[in-house]
């Protein structure tokens, strides 16, 4: 099962070393990770996506408790939460493809960030099941590139 | 005030009411150093970085004081390595400090360069690269509240020679720090107290299974209070010994792999397990699904989260330090008593006592007897790792805590001798013992030459078998007798498949008498058990140290034991 972990930590370096290290040294497979600054630059955190069970996830969380440079661990399983991803996609077009890419674009409220005459590129924001099924959409045209940020999350209350 | 960083790290120190570091100077140091010895901290210079870890570490365990151990960058500092695992394992407060090559150079593959917060990151509690003067006091106070506080362990504080050159201007060594992520819980949850009072009360076969927290958090008198209180018997990790007498007819020893019969049946039968700074590890339960099956409730107390329901699922988790908790839980439990499973346990102690064969051979256990009987169970014992250690375990009866100092976590071969020089450093008027395997012994024996320039007289007894025995033990047990390189007196001439030392051997490598008197220490050679008692009652009385040099049974086993992954229930008891 996925589970995602929002993360405060010290905003000093070594810490997304430490954190990287616990989910290696422990056996943990980390989904996506993704670290950035708060409102208080002290302070940075990361969302953490994670797979395993009930047993895994409650060591995880222990573990990251546990490090000196973490300042507080929130689970989004015990609480309602909004969680978006951004991609890029680089989709391979020629002249007959390219309104077809665009339309599906529109449909799912994505935009065309770069276009040439082989390649049109579309940045698409949303849940995880709207970013599946986008590229499911677009593999028949070719998928030339993709860059995902992994997941962000912040809780509704 | 203003300082230099090589002056405030020893300030620091000072204020931090350190002693005594053991460690090691070199280049990316000698800034520190060269105000160490102008100052009232004693300095023990070791043979080998690793002695000076492992001194650090056993002088913490004897005391329950912060270790300190310095070394400098690169080889310096990752030489220290195994011995702050060692400690990190077993959760001992020790700061470590190392020197690192100049900020400007970091990075750079510079000479004696290591990336020492990188290397030492999965076996510290935590650690510090200090990038600029104005943090140093305060990573210094960090560092040792850290270390000694919640579930102690390792710090490992990296200096840059330019820093430690570095002035601060206005230097104040800072009285509190507050450090937002780190709030370790001390007082145990009500709640949760009073659910383990509950099962306690109810229990019908109670077990306490006491480990190495009860000795951190000083938790013995406590634990002891606890067990006659309602009548529980008590079994101990390796490094719980001490937390509980073993004089007491409460007491069942080591559980576990190398534990007595009568603390592995009882943890088959018990309706209620309560576990008390112990960790369940592999070496204690054994085959996890089929540990303590009859056990209604397990009440866990310990001082870190992450430590419950790791191993084990717990019904009662109760986080705190475990004096803490065990005052609270005394004042409110009701006393018991329990006639029936006290008999249960005493069958099974007059059937399947600690035993081996008691001839006229020199055998291993009967010199653990003999060292209990001359130091009247008042010594404190170092062990290296391996049947030695499991022979001491089982054979001195510890009644008091830090008076066994071992490396349990890690096993630690070599970690003994240098841990000896530690405790004999804190406490020179008491009779340190380093009981030792042949093979350990010689992993850190060039620290002969630091016990002996600091006057330390240490009782070394070697339980000399020729063999590296605990390994030697299992391919006897589980390789058919292939006795694979685990023979100390094998030389190149040797056939591959040889599994027994014959007549054409060589007797001693090393001839550790004359060794001893190479450093100036006394040698002692003793291969007849008629005269154990004598040499160790000569050796109590010399004021040097002594190695003395059992030449036991060779091929003697450690028993009874569980093979590894199997339940408890499947003890071989000879």
């Amino acid at each position: 099962m996925q589970h995602i972990f929002s993360v405060l930590v010290e905003n000093k370096s070594g810490v997304l070393a430490r954190v990287a290290g616990l989910f290696s040294s422990r056996g943990f497979n980390i989904d996506s990770l993704c670290v950035g600054e708060t409102n208080d630059p002290t302070i940075s955190r990361m969302t953490i996506v994670v797979r395993g069970d009930d047993k895994v996830l409650e060591q995880v969380r222990k573990q990251l408790n546990k490090v000196i440079d973490v300042i507080k661990v929130q689970d989004f399983s015990d609480e309602p939460y909004i969680d978006r991803e951004l991609v890029l996609i680089k989709v391979s077009c020629n002249a007959r493809t390219r309104p077809e890419i665009v339309d599906i674009a529109n449909i799912f409220r994505a935009k065309v960030v770069s276009l040439s005459a082989k390649a049109i590129t579309i940045e698409v924001t949303g849940v995880q099941s709207k970013i599946e099924a986008i590229i499911d959409m677009l593999k028949v045209y070719g998928i030339i590139e993709l860059v995902r940020t992994g997941r962000v999350a912040i809780s509704r209350i | 005030m203003k300082k230099k960083g090589a002056e405030i790290v020893i300030d620091a120190l000072i204020k931090e009411g350190v002693e005594v570091i053991f460690g090691y100077p070199g280049g990316a140091v000698i800034d520190i150093f060269d105000v160490l010895n102008k100052s009232p901290i004693r300095f023990v210079l070791t043979r080998h970085e690793q002695g000076a870890a492992h001194a650090a570490d056993g002088y913490a365990r004897a005391t329950g004081k912060v270790g300190v151990c310095m070394a400098t960058s690169g080889p310096g500092a990752t030489n220290l390595v195994t011995g702050i695992a060692t400690a990190c394992m077993d959760s001992i407060p020790v700061v470590a400090i190392t020197g690192q090559v100049p900020t400007s150079m970091i990075g750079n593959d510079a000479f004696q360069e290591a990336d020492v917060t990188g290397i030492t990151r999965p076996i510290t509690k935590h650690n510090y690269l200090v990038k600029d003067v104005v943090d140093l006091p305060r990573i210094i106070k960090e560092a040792f509240y850290i270390a000694r506080s919640g579930r102690p362990g390792p710090v490992v504080i990296d200096i840059p020679k330019d820093v430690q050159q570095a002035t601060l201007e206005n230097y104040k060594y800072p009285e509190k720090i507050e450090i937002r992520g780190y709030k370790p819980t001390y007082e145990g949850h009500i709640n949760q107290i009073n659910k383990a009072e509950k099962a306690i009360e109810k229990a019908e076969k109670p077990i306490i299974y006491a480990g190495g927290g009860v000795i951190a958090s000083n938790a013995a008198e406590e634990l002891t209070k606890l067990a006659e209180k309602c009548e529980i018997p008590v079994t101990t990790t390796l490094l719980g010994l001490g937390g509980f007498p073993e004089t007491s007819k409460l007491s069942l020893k080591m559980l576990g792999m190398h534990g007595t019969a009568y603390a592995n049946y009882a943890m088959m039968e018990t309706d209620c397990l309560i576990a008390i700074g112990a960790r369940f590890d592999d070496r204690i339960t054994g085959k996890i699904s089929e540990f303590a099956p009859h056990a209604n409730d397990i009440i866990h107390i310990d001082i870190d989260p992450s430590a419950i329901s790791k191993n084990i699922i717990v019904n009662i988790p109760v986080v705190g330090d475990c004096k803490n908790v065990l005052q609270k839980l005394n004042e409110i439990v009701k006393p018991k008593k329990h006639p029936e499973w006290l008999k249960m346990i005493d069958e099974w102690k007059e059937k399947n006592p600690l035993k081996y064969q008691n001839d006229d051979k020199l055998r291993p256990q009967y010199v653990i007897e003999e060292i209990y009987n001359v130091t009247k169970g008042d010594a404190i014992i170092c062990t290296e790792v391996g049947q030695h250690q499991m022979w001491t375990a089982q054979y001195y009866k510890f009644t008091k805590p830090r008076t066994m100092i071992t490396s349990g976590g890690l096993g630690t071969m070599g970690y003994g001798f240098p841990a000896s020089i530690g405790v004999q450093m804190a406490f020179p008027n008491r009779t340190v013992f380093d009981i030792a395997g042949d093979g350990s012994i010689q992993m850190n024996i060039q620290e002969l030459g630091t016990a002996m320039l600091n006057k330390l007289p240490i009782k070394i007894a070697i339980l000399n078998n020729h063999f590296l025995g605990m390994v030697r033990q299992w391919q006897q047990m589980f390789y058919k007798g292939n006795y694979s390189y685990t023979c100390l007196v094998r030389d190149a001439t040797c056939p591959p498949d040889c599994s027994m030392p014959g007549e054409k051997c060589p007797k001693f490598i090393p001839d550790f008498v004359k060794l001893a008197e190479a450093y100036g220490a006394v040698g002692m050679r003793i291969v007849k058990k008629s005269d154990v008692r004598n040499a160790l009652e000569e050796a109590l009385k010399i004021k040097n140290l002594v190695m003395m040099d059992f030449i036991v049974e060779a091929e003697e086993n450690v028993y009874p034991m569980v093979p590894a992954g199997k339940s408890l229930k499947e003890i071989i008891l000879v």
